[in-house]
């Protein structure tokens, strides 16, 4: 589904990326773990061109998105992206956060794009708050609102940016029953946490990243059981 | 019944000058009906004003959406068309904030134009002026909005102009505000610099009446208490619509 190869990134002198090649299958739930500064959410925005790789190419559903005249937002429509700070649009209701991009996009009418928005609250058991403003929710019911932000435009997969690392920790847990249920659905997922819980419940494929490279991966449960790498061995030691 | 000591004290220097301060005034301002030129003269300061800020306002927001496109453009698809107008308006925001505005008043009037509509040249002189310096509010209020917010829109499939007008502008007009107050008020206080190339605005009649009797101090003292309080006035709303835009955040 999507394919990488050779993709590098420096920003100046600093190598964040170091010739990363990878293929994510349809379906699957890859969790993204590693240090901080080992390049896990520069990979994750490369894959939707928030950040320009350097060099490398990756193409999504046999579209080369690297291409220079490949139309990005054409492609960032079927891709969707929750962030680490929520970025909700403070400026509008929770309806119109949800409704813009589909109307705009003319994926939807306004009616149809309100219909889906309040299905999708429903969802997520925010139903209520379709007229609240973002600076009136808590962080974990801004980044579930960030949740439904993205699924509204029926997106093929979603990335997540650390989504649950500027929570309180006691709203943790309802950002990832959200995702939990999204994987059992069968949406394809690229995640960067440090939630290793998580990673070992819902993920079907474990990278850790450091320096720039993928030094390891395996499925969860032999990932977490007999990491093979030092490094990784290391870095787990610490976590768990 | 003027006694040695009501004569002393009328000939006492400052009673003698308030004494006089009263036919001084009414003579720059009741007499002749000259209150109607201040009247005709802050009517043309208005009309620079006017003019200055719409021909600045365009021009700014143009210079400010060229320059924050061109900045924000992805490496490797940057637009040479773009490149080469970012080049031009860099050029001219440079140009006019290092020079005085006086001097470019007087070379708009002696280099540029040869027309004898003073007020013309004075609109256009200071409506360039103000683009320069309202193209950097601008682009700073919209470089202050958290870059988060335009790739949470991006991310979204929205294009870069959707982003701006449903996103990034709303959330900078709030930022942009109070140091647009601020120039308008100095563009305002400003006008009376078209006074050197003759533009009939309320310096100009000032010192005109001040020529004519031969008396400077009333007719200045009474332009800078009017300058002054269509500032206080301009200041107060300006407190008043930053407020209303600030409750709108506690929602």
């Amino acid at each position: 589904m999507i394919d990488v190869k050779h993709l590098s990134k420096s920003f100046g002198d600093n190598l964040v990326l170091d010739d990363i090649s990878e293929h994510i299958f349809p379906g699957e739930k890859v969790v993204i773990i590693g240090p901080s500064g080992s390049g896990k959410s520069t990979f994750l925005r490369c894959l939707n061109l928030l950040e320009t790789p350097t060099s490398g190419v990756i193409t999504f559903d046999g579209a080369e998105i690297t291409h220079p005249k490949a139309d990005i937002n054409a492609i960032r429509r079927q891709m969707g992206m929750v962030f680490q700070h929520f970025n909700l649009f403070p400026n509008m209701t929770i309806r119109k956060n949800i409704t813009l991009a589909p109307v705009q996009t003319k994926l939807m009418s306004q009616a149809e794009a309100d219909e889906e928005a309040a299905a999708l609250l429903r969802r997520v058991g925010l139903e209520e708050k379709a007229d609240a403003w973002p600076a009136q929710l808590s962080g974990g019911q801004k980044q579930r609102i960030a949740i439904v932000r993205a699924l509204a435009m029926k997106p093929k997969v979603l990335l997540f940016d650390e989504p649950t690392s500027a929570l309180d920790p006691e709203m943790v847990g309802e950002v990832l029953e959200v995702m939990k249920e999204l994987a059992r659905e069968g949406m394809t997922m690229v995640v960067v946490t440090h939630e290793m819980g998580f990673a070992r419940e819902v993920g079907t494929r474990v990278l850790f990243m450091d320096g720039g490279k993928i030094v390891e991966q395996d499925e969860p449960h032999a990932f977490f059981a007999h990491p093979k790498e030092p490094r990784t061995v290391e870095f787990l030691s610490k976590v768990l | 019944m003027p006694t040695p000591f009501t004569d002393w004290l009328y000939n006492f220097p400052p009673v003698k000058w308030l004494n006089a301060l009263g036919p001084r005034f009414y003579a720059s301002f009741v007499e002749a009906d000259r209150w109607k030129l201040y009247l005709k003269g802050l009517g043309v300061t208005f009309q620079i004003t006017i003019a200055a800020i719409s021909l600045g306002l365009a021009l700014g927001l143009l210079v400010a959406m060229v320059r924050t496109a061109h900045d924000q453009q992805l490496p490797g698809r940057r637009n040479p068309l773009l490149g080469l107008v970012n080049a031009v308006c860099k050029v001219y925001t440079t140009v006019i904030r290092g020079t005085p505005m006086m001097v470019q008043i007087l070379i708009w009037n002696f280099v540029v134009f040869s027309t004898r509509n003073k007020i013309l040249v004075g609109m256009v002189a200071m409506g360039i002026n103000a683009g320069a310096y309202i193209s950097e509010i601008i682009r700073g209020g919209l470089m202050s909005v958290d870059p988060g917010q335009s790739e949470a829109g991006r991310s979204l499939g929205l294009s870069y102009a959707d982003t701006m007008r449903f996103i990034v502008i709303p959330q900078a007009f709030k930022n942009i505000l109070p140091s647009m107050g601020n120039e308008l008020v100095t563009l305002f206080k400003d006008t009376s610099l078209v006074n050197a190339i003759g533009a009939a605005e309320m310096t100009y009649y000032a010192s005109r009446i001040g020529g004519k009797t031969y008396d400077y101090m009333p007719p200045l003292l009474i332009i800078a208490a009017i300058y002054l309080v269509f500032v206080m006035g301009l200041t107060w709303l300006q407190g008043r619509l930053e407020r209303r835009l600030r409750q709108s955040d506690r929602r």
